[in-house]
């Protein structure tokens, strides 16, 4: 395709584009790369949005109980025997099993994460009635920590990637090629989202949760067990996260660094605030929305500016409605 | 053996002591009333025994067992289920949701539909809106609601904090003839009221409370003649 680059600024500049060519002519490629780089997004940010809507605390280690995860599906490939190098050739049956098994290990690994965060982290400040604020800082001590334990363990390098699946396209829609690594990803988060969803609204724990988030004395008189409750709820986050980590890998094999949850974490939290922070679907729609947005940024305005448009429309959106796009928190949310 | 008793209780609220020394008892199928002005202790007393408030003094014995440090959800399942002060509906679940919360902590399921019918019964208004969410119901529906929520849990003792406050006068007159129904039908209650006037006039006994310590006690129709207690409480000179 040929693309005419228009600069609407000065003649030379070369920092900035606006390039409606390449917005039109890689609109559906953008699209369906956005959904897949949201589904992720939305797994993370429902791990915000439900300590938000129990706690009213943004764990800002949540990114980190991510990282955990990412690290858990490589070690496991890296366990079965799995090396950094070109993509292995495998049966698809074989293909199946192994992804399954990184998934299990990740969801494993960052569901006790974010279990043993909040009990060494946030339960002895509940029991001492601490200020919001110092559970604020204290969420960031622990993602710094966190970070520094990956550190110190595998160094500031990102592991080497280990292939499993290549990208390859599975079918064309709008001359677009869709890849197995898209649809594997974006299938599976909606699958785990309808799942997280009818947990919340359908069952007696899920209710249970939604009383502890509007209410929690309330709540605590119908015989809520509250601190199960929380646990509960950072076990789901940290399970969603786990699930995002394999995506995330098999995404960006040469993802596993310590660092790699800072940035998609603060994505997956603009992505939480974008819905509505508290509202399960609100994760669903602000982490898909911002995926599909930066990469139309990118290509409309060049590659630096991706991250820029994601938190420009947070902004914009947040002027426009400040309680993000669906609005009521978890509390109120209605079935 | 009385059902509920409360010996010597003392909470503080960081420095400031709430509760000193309360000390009360309800007996198995009483109405018991607890009146005393804005800021005595009564909504403390009340949290103390379903156990959101811990004490720094004292024990609470509930059918013989002492509860004083049993964790609150646990507390429910014992029998001893609380209409909170302000209602504490639910705001984003339907009536059936909150009446479902009610009884959450419940093993019987079975019996549920049994129970749902008796809080109809009782409250015709909440059939009529079953699936309306409780955040947009009136005052007075919402205290019909957290009452038949706190009976959803077949309650041994039903606390009740303030189910008069804010309610239309018609209201009013409605819930404290509920409640002595509910007594009739073998439930006991321990009932929270700044409308000392109908409290006293439908409870067996009664406590005041006076910035922490209760100041009276005697049955509803001696407190409700008392001249002091009259000028106090009931407005009458």
């Amino acid at each position: 395709m040929n693309h005419q680059v228009v600069t609407y600024l000065a003649e030379g500049v070369d920092w900035i584009r606006f390039d409606v060519d390449a917005l039109l002519g890689q609109f559906w490629n953008n699209t369906i790369e956005g959904l897949s780089q949201g589904s992720i997004y939305a797994l993370v940010a429902l791990g915000y949005t439900l300590v938000y809507g129990v706690l009213r605390l943004i764990n800002f280690a949540h990114s980190e109980v991510f990282v955990f995860g990412v690290f858990a599906a490589y070690f496991t490939f890296y366990g079965l025997g799995f090396r950094p190098g070109p993509t292995v050739t495998l049966g698809i049956g074989e293909l199946i099993l192994f992804l399954l098994l990184a998934l299990i290990a990740a969801m494993a690994v960052s569901g006790a994460t974010a279990v043993v965060l909040e009990r060494v982290a946030y339960r002895p400040l509940r029991r001492r009635n601490a200020p919001s604020l110092v559970f604020l800082i204290t969420a960031i001590g622990a993602s710094f920590v966190m970070q520094q334990v990956l550190f110190i363990w595998r160094g500031g390098n990102a592991e080497q990637a280990i292939r499993l699946l290549r990208p390859e396209p599975v079918f064309t829609v709008f001359n677009t090629a869709v890849t197995n690594i898209q649809i594997i990803t974006v299938l599976a988060a909606l699958v785990l989202l309808v799942v997280a969803d009818t947990f919340i609204n359908r069952t007696r724990l899920g209710r249970g949760i939604r009383a502890v988030a509007q209410d929690p004395d309330t709540a605590t008189l119908m015989g809520v067990n509250k601190e199960r409750v929380i646990m509960i709820t950072f076990l789901v986050g940290g399970l969603l996260a786990g699930a995002a980590a394999l995506f995330y890998l098999m995404k960006i094999p040469q993802g596993a660094s310590y660092q790699g949850g800072f940035l998609l974490g603060i994505k997956a939290f603009t992505a939480a605030v974008l819905g509505g922070i508290g509202n399960l679907r609100g994760a669903l729609l602000g982490g898909l929305l911002l995926g599909v947005v930066e990469n139309y940024g990118q290509s409309l305005f060049g590659g630096d500016w991706r991250d820029i448009v994601a938190f420009v429309l947070l902004i914009v959106i947040l002027m426009f409605r400040p309680t993000g796009i669906l609005g009521e928190s978890l509390g109120k949310a209605r079935v | 053996m009385a059902l509920l008793e409360l010996s010597t209780v003392s909470v503080h609220y960081g420095r400031i002591q709430a509760l000193s020394d309360v000390s009360l008892t309800v007996e198995q199928g009483e109405i018991v009333t607890l009146i005393g002005a804005n800021g005595a202790g009564k909504t403390t007393t009340m949290r103390a025994i379903s156990g959101i408030r811990p004490l720094s003094g004292g024990t609470i014995t509930f059918d013989g067992e002492d509860i004083s440090t049993l964790r609150a959800d646990l507390r429910v399942v014992r029998g001893i289920s609380q209409s909170p002060e302000g209602r504490g509906v639910f705001p984003g679940m339907t009536v059936m949701e909150n009446l479902d919360m009610g009884a959450y902590s419940r093993k019987d399921r079975k019996n549920l539909a049994e129970d749902l019918d008796r809080v109809f019964t009782l409250f015709p208004r909440l059939a009529e809106r079953k699936n309306q969410a409780g955040g947009t119901m009136s005052g007075g529906e919402q205290q019909m609601l957290a009452i038949g929520r706190a009976l959803m849990a077949r309650p041994r003792l039903l606390l009740l904090d303030e189910p008069s406050m804010g309610l239309a006068p018609q209201f009013i007159q409605q819930i404290f003839r509920i409640i002595t129904e509910i007594n009739e039908q073998g439930t006991t209650v321990l009932l929270v009221e700044q409308n000392a006037q109908q409290a006293l006039s439908r409870a067996h006994r009664a406590y005041v409370l006076e910035t922490g310590s209760i100041s009276r006690t005697g049955t509803g129709q001696e407190l409700l003649n008392d001249a002091s207690i009259k000028e106090a409480y009931l407005g009458v000179a």
